[in-house]
This record gives structure tokens, sequence and C-alpha cells, in this order.
């Protein structure tokens, strides 16, 4: 065990320490189930995020993919100190902000910034685009004068290509395009090093969702930008990201550069995923081999014994039922979480 | 060869608070038997509302179809009563909904969801509906049917609930099944597994489909004709190849470059479209696209560009449709 523990460490390839900007170390979040309402008593855990370890270099932009429930948000929320995490580290510029308490947890806030998928939910409908971009300046004390703050929410507004009068709307005036570049004028307001962008534009029709990749393209190479892209489109992913972590069932299965992922995948479920995603091309399309997996991905709460993906994985073999495989590193730089590679 | 729909200059309209949007203007196309006809789109273009006009499910007020026909199998859906219009919905037109969640009725049991269809439309015994409820649910691959039947939805995870849609949309035996986004909610790996199961059963039996996306990906690999929708209209109809190789209108061009594709090199810039999509209340009478259009003339301000043929079974509503292309967009 401890053999796996050591190995997960450096998970991703870099020694640790040397420009890496986020390191999570063997994360573990578990949602307690309770029953009873007079006496409440924890029946089971939802096991969301079960030891995951990754690391973001400075400047990089990692693409965290997988499909509904498994664990990506979670991941997310937990390096954002939203979540409790139930045991692991999360280390930020040198700071194991699991350790940290809030009053010091505050000025590393202001470096770690989040933009939401749901561009509906997300903003105060009651505030004023103007304001929304404002508050976390105010709360940071970053401009104390009125004036000068207004004219940095107009120089956002237009940094995130929307027009400064914006800024005395609401947001049920703007299209959901519009309120995504809010959502990130309001991230970029504190001028933070490390965002992550959960789901940032799964929401969006494709043509503004290609507007807001390019914007974050651009903000990514302007400011020197470190990215979590949570998402579960592959191909947004393959686009924008540097490497590419694979997560299923609460555990990162394969973790590469992203080119070496999309074109050397070598985990079953990684391969099924790539294999499912179609290429807008008749030709291509015709072409390509489709292998399907059966089945669901089962429940977190009662998640299948040794590895995960057993159930569903055409490569299993009877060993896999036992154990959870080692997230080795088979070539430089290319780890994953199978003993039939 | 006899075409099983043929829709005719239909137009369906909104009458709202802020003025009459106007959904669907003038849209026609045709489906023949057994062939999978695709309908793209990015929200509000009218891709959806133009399905529900097929099966006059369009509330009203405020909506209301105001002209063209729907010729189905002959008759026009239009001029039929609502008795009979009944006759046909699910008997011989079934229809997917994208929400899995939403669309089966919570309170009643799998069975009778699928019993319902049977012997609304079907002379069948109590019986007969039961067996030709368990063989649809073997049909679409739900495994233990017995047991599955006498579950609620809420048992059901999203992908099984798209597969009762889907056993109830084929228990008729339909000619045409309509599928509106029915795969959007659901991961990549049971959407993969939804839509490979809806292109065998429909080639099985001989159904054909019009399938509502805004997927690019989803049309490539399932479709046999496309028709890109904007702003209400149809602005380019052919063949998946014509559509994805040759795009000759502006539109179906900026949504193929907007796209990232994962089998290309990395590093490429997207090319996207600035602007938004029109308020369909404030349409004036030039073409739609225009505003956002780098091909854009005078000429787009005054008139709407009408579909003409570009090459056999490919049509396009752009007046400089010659100038349009991969080749020049490089240039």
């Amino acid at each position: 065990m401890n053999e796996i523990s050591t190995a997960t460490v450096n998970a991703g390839g870099a020694v640790a320490g040397s420009g890496d900007l986020v390191q999570v170390k063997n994360l573990k979040m578990h949602f307690p189930i309770s029953e009873g309402a007079i006496i409440s008593r924890v029946v089971a855990h939802v096991k969301a995020v079960d030891d995951v370890s990754f690391n973001i270099r400075k400047g990089e932009t990692l693409g965290l993919v997988g499909e509904s429930g498994c664990g990506k948000t979670t991941t997310g929320r937990c390096i954002l100190q939203l979540e409790k995490a139930t045991s692991g580290e999360i280390w930020f510029d040198g700071k194991d902000l699991n350790e940290l308490s809030k009053a010091e947890m505050r000025p590393l806030r202001q470096r770690i910034q989040v933009i939401f998928q749901d561009p509906y939910s997300s903003l105060n409908p009651r505030m004023k685009i103007g304001e929304i971009i404002a508050e976390p300046m105010m709360v940071h004390n970053i401009i104390a004068d009125p004036k000068k703050r207004e004219d940095r929410v107009h120089e956002l507004l237009q940094l995130c290509g929307l027009n400064p009068k914006f800024a005395d709307r609401y947001p049920h005036e703007m299209s959901g395009g519009q309120r995504q570049r809010v959502g990130i004028a309001r991230a970029l307001a504190v001028e933070p090093e490390f965002i992550i962008c959960d789901e940032a534009v799964s929401a969006l029709d494709v043509s503004i969702q290609a507007q807001v990749i390019n914007l974050l393209e651009d903000l990514r190479d302007r400011f020197e930008l470190t990215y979590l892209f949570i998402s579960h489109d592959l191909s947004v992913v393959h686009h924008l990201c540097h490497r590419v972590a694979v997560m299923y069932l609460g555990h990162i299965v394969e973790l590469a550069e992203t080119d070496e992922l999309f074109d050397n995948p070598l985990h079953p479920y990684t391969t099924a995923l790539l294999e499912a995603v179609p290429i807008p091309d008749p030709t291509v399309e015709k072409a390509r081999v489709h292998t399907i997996i059966k089945g669901e991905i089962p429940s977190p709460i009662n998640p299948p014994s040794g590895c995960v993906f057993h159930p569903r994985c055409p490569k299993a073999v009877a060993g896999c039922k036992v154990n959870m495989p080692e997230f080795r590193e088979v070539r430089p730089g290319h780890w994953v979480a199978c003993t039939e590679v | 060869m006899t075409k099983l729909l043929e829709i005719k200059d239909l137009k369906t309209q909104f009458y709202t608070s802020a003025g009459v949007v106007k959904a669907v203007d003038g849209i026609t196309y045709d489906v023949a038997p057994g062939e999978t006809v695709a309908v793209v789109g990015e929200s509000g273009c009218g891709k959806s509302v133009s399905a529900m006009s097929i099966l006059r499910l369009i509330p009203n007020p405020p909506g209301k179809i105001v002209g063209g026909s729907i010729l189905f199998d002959g008759k026009d859906l239009l001029k039929l009563t609502e008795e009979q219009m009944r006759q046909v919905r699910g008997r011989d037109i079934g229809m997917i909904f994208q929400e899995p969640m939403t669309s089966l009725n919570p309170v009643l049991s799998i069975e009778r969801q699928l019993t319902e269809t049977l012997e609304e439309h079907l002379d069948v015994t109590k019986e007969g509906a039961h067996k030709r409820a368990l063989e649809l649910l073997g049909l679409v691959g739900i495994s233990e049917p017995e047991r599955r039947l006498k579950q609620y939805p809420h048992h059901l995870s999203g992908g099984m609930r798209q597969r009762v849609m889907i056993a109830m949309a084929l228990a008729c035996e339909p000619k045409l099944i309509i599928a509106d986004e029915p795969t959007t909610a659901l991961d990549v790996t049971i959407q993969a597994q939804i839509l490979e199961l809806m292109k065998e059963l429909t080639r099985k039996m001989g159904v054909a489909m019009i399938i509502i996306t805004h997927n690019l990906g989803v049309v490539a690999r399932y479709a046999d004709r496309v028709n890109v929708m904007y702003a209400g209209r149809i602005i380019e109809s052919g063949t998946a190849e014509q559509i994805y190789h040759n795009p000759k209108h502006p539109y179906t061009l900026a949504l193929l470059r907007s796209v990232p594709r994962m089998d290309q090199k990395r590093g490429a810039k997207l090319l996207p479209v600035d602007g938004q999509p029109p308020d369909l209340t404030k349409l004036d009478d030039g073409c739609a696209f225009r505003p956002r259009c780098t091909f854009a003339t005078d000429k787009c301000a005054h008139s709407k560009p009408t579909l003409d043929p570009v090459e056999t079974g490919h049509i396009s509503a752009c007046f400089e449709k010659d100038r349009v292309g991969f080749v020049e967009a490089v240039a």
C-alpha cells in the first residue's frame, strides 16, 4: 500500500516542487449518507473522490475529463476549499491548503479563482454586472477608490469582449455567452494566477462556445494563467489543454500529455471514451472503429471491488476484481492505472 | 421515390408581449421511407418548434401554425381533426424527447407507460400488451425486463429512461420517429450506446427518423441528409458529405470551423462567427445571418436569398454561395 502512495505522489511525471503551482496528493472526499431523522447515523459513504493525485505546473492547462459523477467537479471544489477533504493534501505554491485557517486562506483565494458552468445561476440576478465584477475587488481590498474601481470594471469588460456599458445592466438582460464572459471578468478582477474552469463552455452553443474558448486562450497567454479545465467534452479538452487526466468513479485512470493521450490511449476506459466521441466529418466517421462499452457507471456508494472499471472493461482478467491496479508511469509522463497495458 | 413526409413552406409563430416570434419561417423539406434526416442549428433557431409542428404539439396560445402543409403518407396533417391527429401520434409517428427525466410520467410504472400506447392504438388484449412490452424492453437492451416493467421512472438511470422512451416510440411500429436532442442529456459513452441502438433499430425495422440536434458530430455519424437551420429557416440542405465537405452557406461554414476537432492537429485557432443569433421578433427583409456574415453585400440587406441548387440534392440560401467554401476561407 505504501508503495502505491509514494508512486502516486509524483503522478504526472514532473519532479515534485519544480515549477508546480498546484499539487494534489492522495485526495479523498467521502460524503457521509445519514439515515434517521432524530437519531441520525452514518450508514454509508459516497466515495466521490478516492485517492487522487496530480500536479499542475505553472502556466499549464490541465484537463480533467470524465462522465457525470466521476468526481471531477468535487476535486475542483476541494482545491477551492469549498469542500473539506476527508484526507489528502492540496499544495498551492508551497502551502498545504487543507492545513490553513480561514484567515490564512483568504489571501490565497485571491490567487485562485473559479469559472462555473451555468451562466444562469452563477450570477446574482439582483446585482448589476458592474457590481458583480467589482465585488471580489472590494472583498480583497484591491482598489479602494470607487472611481478607479469603476474604470477597472470597464477595462475588464472590454478585455472579455463586452461593451463597458453592460456594467449598468442586469444578468437577465444578457445572453448565455455574454454571462459567461461576465463570469470570466469576475474571476480576472483580482488578478489570479490559477483559475479552475468547471465546465466553463459546456452550456454554450457551438459558435458562442468557440468565442469563449478563444477568449480563455488569449487570457492565458496574456496573463500567464494556469488553468484546471474540468470538462466532459473531449474535443474541447483536446483543443485547450496541455495535459489531460481521465477520471472514472473517483479515480484518475490515466494521465498524459494531450497528444500522447489522444494518440496512444492506454486505459480501456480512455479508449472507449475517445471512440464514443463522434467527429464532425461523415467520411472520418465511416472509417472509424466504434467499440461501444456496455453497462453504466456504477454507484460511488458501493463501487466495484478491485479496479472500479472492471465490470464494463473488455480486457478485464480475474485479478482486476481483486486489486486496484497501481497508477504507474509506463512511458515518460504517461501514467495509467491498468495492469493489462 | 415516394416521400413519406413532405413539409412545404411551414410557418409557426408565437404571439408574445414582445411581438410576433417567427420561430419557423417557411421551411420545406422531405423525408423518404427509412431515411435518417438531421435538422441542425443552435438554440432558438426553430429546430424543435419545426418538429413539434409536425405533430401539432404547439401550445396554442401563444403559438400557432400559420401556413404551409405537412403531407404525411399522402394526408395533410394540418387538415386533420384533433381526434384523427391523436391516431397519428404514437401510432404512425413516434416521438423521442430530450429530457428522459420529464418526458416519462413519474406515477406510472414502466409497464403502464408502454401498454398505454399499445392499448390506445392497437387491438390488443391485456396479456398481448404485456407480452409486447416485454419484447420491446428486450429489443432496446434492458436486462431483466420482467422486473423492470414493475419499476417506476425514478428507479432508472438516464440512459435506461431513454431506452424506455425509444421502446415507447417503437411500440406501434411507426413509419417515422422524431427524435428531439435524444442524447443531449446523456454522458458520452451512454450517448454512443443509445445512438447505436436507434440506428440499428430504425434500419432493422425500416423506420424513417428525423433527428434534431446541435451536435455536429452526431449528425456526421448518423444522418443521411442534413438540414441546417438559422433564425427559423433552412439555410442549407444536402447529404452529410455535401454539407461537411463542401458547405455553401457562410453559416454552415462558420459552424464547421467553430467546433474543435479531436482528430486534427492541436494549436490551430478556432474561427468562430462574431456576434449573436438575431432576435426573432425583429427580423427584417434581408438575410438574417447578414450582420455576422463575412460574405455579406448590399444585396443581402434588401431581400432574403432563396434555397437554390448547388448540385444534385444540395441547396443553399445565399446570394454569394459561389464564393463560400473552405479554400476561400483560408485565402
